[in-house]
């Protein structure tokens, strides 16, 4: 009998459990069209009233991303701090409230979700990998609300939510391949690590070489993370290829340039198109490896520019003299100052005001005069190639004569046609 | 008999209490964004009963149960991506797919397209899974420390399988951006809360399966495989089964658990399923108790709310706090967290033998038994 009480128990119990969960059924999707209003979700719970505003920053702190986004973080910080003493956004004092992404994805996504739902702030600023970004996509869409993306990636996206400040495809990787090309690089051979961006960078560079008349000589990808590259390179050398253009990611530079140098491969007899080492990486891939090997970015340290020096200046009075600056630290510098002139602009914290009054928006960046797309949310930027040289910084070797407007999905290009379908 | 009504009433007045909380309490309470962080931790909760009952009743230290919370997740998100594809694309294919692969839908998602073979799949194939490899290690008596790095050694190569895939997994992005499950509109706040009390229904349905377990015969069983697998062959039973059957059980909450987890957090990348989620999933159940029947499920909410309010604040501290603790609780309470009570209590009382005035030591009720506690020779 006691065991009839305790199942009776159990099962008045389940069946209680499941009509709540019944109860809580929302709306189901009966005509796709209707679903995004249907949701109720996505209503900005942002406090304007008082005499700060919040902004999130999201990098990841720890991890293996820490060592490149702790930078970021750092002229984030500066960028905030700056537009603090001179008066504010609208008037109201920055308050920023950090999160740590981890380097992982579904971190990034958590976190982004507090720093709108729970934290009310205005905008977020950060994300690195493409990874996190395509994590974080999904959840500033959801919510309506701002990220800006600080760094450079593989292109074919456009969201209205968020802001990418960094170099799309057209602004860094083709004006690289145009740079060989004018330098009379026959053929090339492809090297990245395996994720995304690699292998998009390489599928657009496939299609630009097959329409240029380059020859591809081979595309070899290694695991992230990964520093055992004898066979990579072997091949590499065997290949008596013009040109190395390099998508490796983090410490595997490093195995890889070492390895590179000690079969004796050098800048003068093959030299590599480096993507993802700025003068932050140079130290940890080590100066005697990449000395006089070019890079394809839209900022260097070298820059000489005013807005450059102030730049420069500052950073390195807040965290010290042998600290460099970077594009992507740019970048990021630059996205708050654009958020800034956006918010003003609009004369509101509000995130459709925000985006209508986005296009068209200026601001005098490190990097010169950038312009923000209002159709895809990219912003103008001036390719240039860089040499490192022998202080570890990078000098310009190659600039293009005009800032280049964005193309995320290469439009423009006619040999990009079949890629994006 | 008078203890054996206590124990059986006291238990469904604990299952009641955690019903009330987690299904009236918490969703009137916390914010949709904190309900949202506690619908995963159910789901890291549910991988923990699993894991209470594989490591903690059955000695087996599982340090892969990433690979089938992975199986579970990655179904149930080529399901979700699918619907979303022929629901909102009309294509049939995901975007990822026609950005980075072919533009088709590989033969092997296919299946995934149905409801139903989606839901069976989530049981089915971390099950099955299980079940061989159960099967390979077990009747070969491979065990203790060798089990450890070999199910370590398949959680690590199934991220790096992942990863590799890139136009048919989502490589290093996974697979995100869900925007229907099975129909319900994921941005509505009504079927979030739907999603979490689904959550917890499974976690208070999986908590009284393991309870059923471990007073069962086979859970007797079971701890004495762990305690003296030789003596349990020459009583004439096959350990190999015993064992089996408990991890392909800790694989099915784990899988069932990855399914859930999907469209409550929204995403699944080899980042959750890989070597350090799988030892996370253990930190948790180490410090709530192994072999108790509670320990397991608090530990695992316990420590990932803390990591969840800790990491920001202190973003490089925590896994020097989390790794501190892990020792602190291996190396002193082996029985975790759950064994404080116990551990104090007997200090308080006179001579630490003596019999226990309060609970008799037939009582079948207490969580915390002295035997389940006993931590087990990871290599004999």
């Amino acid at each position: 009998m006691r065991v009839s009480v305790t199942k009776r128990a159990f099962y008045s119990l389940a069946a209680t459990a499941m009509a709540t969960v019944l109860a809580g059924c929302g709306s189901q999707i009966a005509d796709p069209a209707s679903a995004g209003s249907t949701a109720s979700s996505g209503t900005s719970c942002v406090d304007t009233s008082g005499s700060s505003i919040k902004v999130g920053f999201i990098n990841s702190l720890s991890g293996t991303m820490a060592i490149s986004e702790s930078t970021v973080f750092d002229s984030l910080s500066l960028a905030a701090e700056e537009i603090n003493a001179s008066g504010g956004v609208l008037g109201k004092h920055l308050e920023v409230i950090s999160e740590d992404g981890a380097s992982e994805p579904t971190k990034f996504a958590e976190r982004a979700g507090k720093l709108i739902q729970q934290d009310c702030t205005a905008a977020v600023f950060g994300g690195w990998t493409s990874s996190s970004r395509k994590a974080m996509l999904p959840v500033f869409e959801a919510n309506d609300a701002l990220l800006f993306y600080p760094v450079q990636y593989e292109g074919l996206e456009s969201s209205k939510n968020i802001f990418y400040t960094g170099a799309t495809t057209n602004q860094q990787i083709i004006p690289a391949l145009d740079y060989l090309a004018e330098q009379g690089t026959k053929s090339l051979f492809l090297v990245g690590s395996d994720y995304v961006f690699p292998r998009t960078a390489n599928k657009i560079i496939q299609a630009y070489a097959a329409a240029k008349g380059i020859e591809v000589l081979g595309e070899e990808y290694a695991p992230l993370g990964s520093t055992e590259f004898s066979t990579i390179v072997n091949k590499v050398r065997d290949s008596k290829a013009d040109a190395v253009f390099n998508t490796l990611n983090g410490d595997s530079n490093v195995a890889f340039f070492r390895q590179y140098k000690s079969v004796g491969l050098t800048a003068d007899t093959m030299p590599v198109v480096s993507v993802s080492i700025a003068e932050e990486e140079v130290p940890g891939v080590g100066l005697d490896n990449v000395e006089g090997q070019l890079t394809a970015w839209d900022y260097y340290q070298t820059l000489d520019t005013p807005a450059n020096k102030k730049f420069v200046a500052a950073f390195k009075s807040k965290f010290g003299t042998e600290r460099v600056t970077s594009d992507p630290m740019e970048a990021a510098y630059t996205s708050l100052y654009l958020w800034k002139a956006m918010v003003e602009k609009a004369g509101s914290f509000e995130v459709d005001k925000v985006q209508a009054a986005a296009g068209g928006v200026t601001f005098e960046a490190p990097e010169g005069l950038v312009t923000v797309n209002g159709e895809n949310n990219h912003i103008t930027k001036t390719p240039r190639i860089g040499k490192i040289n022998a202080e570890g910084l990078i000098d310009t070797v190659w600039s293009s004569p005009a800032a280049v407007e964005p193309d995320p999905f290469l439009a423009t290009y006619d040999w990009a046609k079949d890629l994006t379908k | 008999m008078k203890s054996l009504l206590r124990g059986r009433l006291g238990t469904v007045a604990g299952f009641t209490l955690g019903a009330v909380l987690l299904l009236g309490v918490a969703p009137v309470l916390l914010p949709a964004f904190s309900l949202g962080l506690l619908g995963k931790f159910l789901c890291f909760a549910i991988v923990a009963v699993g894991i209470g009952l594989a490591w903690g009743r059955g000695g087996m230290l599982t340090l892969g149960q990433g690979v089938f919370f992975g199986l579970g997740a990655y179904i149930m998100a080529m399901h979700m991506k699918l619907a979303d594809a022929s629901l909102f694309g009309g294509s049939g294919v995901p975007d990822f797919m026609s950005l980075y692969g072919s533009g088709e839908v590989p033969g092997w998602w296919e299946p995934f397209r149905s409801p139903a073979v989606t839901l069976l799949a989530v049981v089915l194939v971390p099950g099955l899974v299980a079940l061989v490899l159960g099967l390979a290690i077990f009747k070969r008596r491979v065990k203790g420390a060798y089990f450890a790095i070999l199910s370590q050694a398949l959680a690590a190569a199934f991220a790096v399988f992942l990863i590799g895939q890139q136009a048919t997994t989502g490589g290093s992005n996974g697979l995100n951006g869900f925007r229907s499950f099975f129909g319900f509109d994921l941005k509505d706040p009504n079927n979030k809360l739907m999603l979490y009390m689904i959550a917890a229904v499974v976690l208070l349905l999986s908590v009284a399966i393991a309870r059923q377990l471990m007073h069962s015969r086979f859970g007797e069983l079971l701890v004495a495989v762990r305690d003296q697998e030789e003596r349990v062959r020459f009583l004439g039973y096959d350990p190999a089964t015993v064992k089996t059957v408990i991890y392909v059980a800790a694989a099915v909450l784990a899988g069932v658990a990855g399914a859930l987890f999907v469209p409550i957090v929204g995403i699944i990348s080899p980042a959750d399923v890989g070597v350090i989620p799988s030892i996370a999933f253990l930190i948790g159940v180490a410090i709530g108790g192994r072999g108790t029947l509670l320990g397991p499920v608090l530990g695992a909410v316990c420590v990932a709310a803390a990591q969840s309010s800790l990491s920001s604040t202190f973003p490089s501290f925590w896994v020097y706090f989390q790794g501190l603790l892990f020792v602190l609780v291996i190396g002193f309470m082996p029985g975790g967290l759950a064994s404080l009570p116990a551990l104090l209590g007997r200090r308080s009382r006179t001579p630490p033998d003596a019999p226990d005035p309060v609970a008799p030591p037939d009582a079948p009720d207490p969580d915390v038994e002295e035997r389940a506690t006993k931590p087990e020779e990871v290599s004999r």
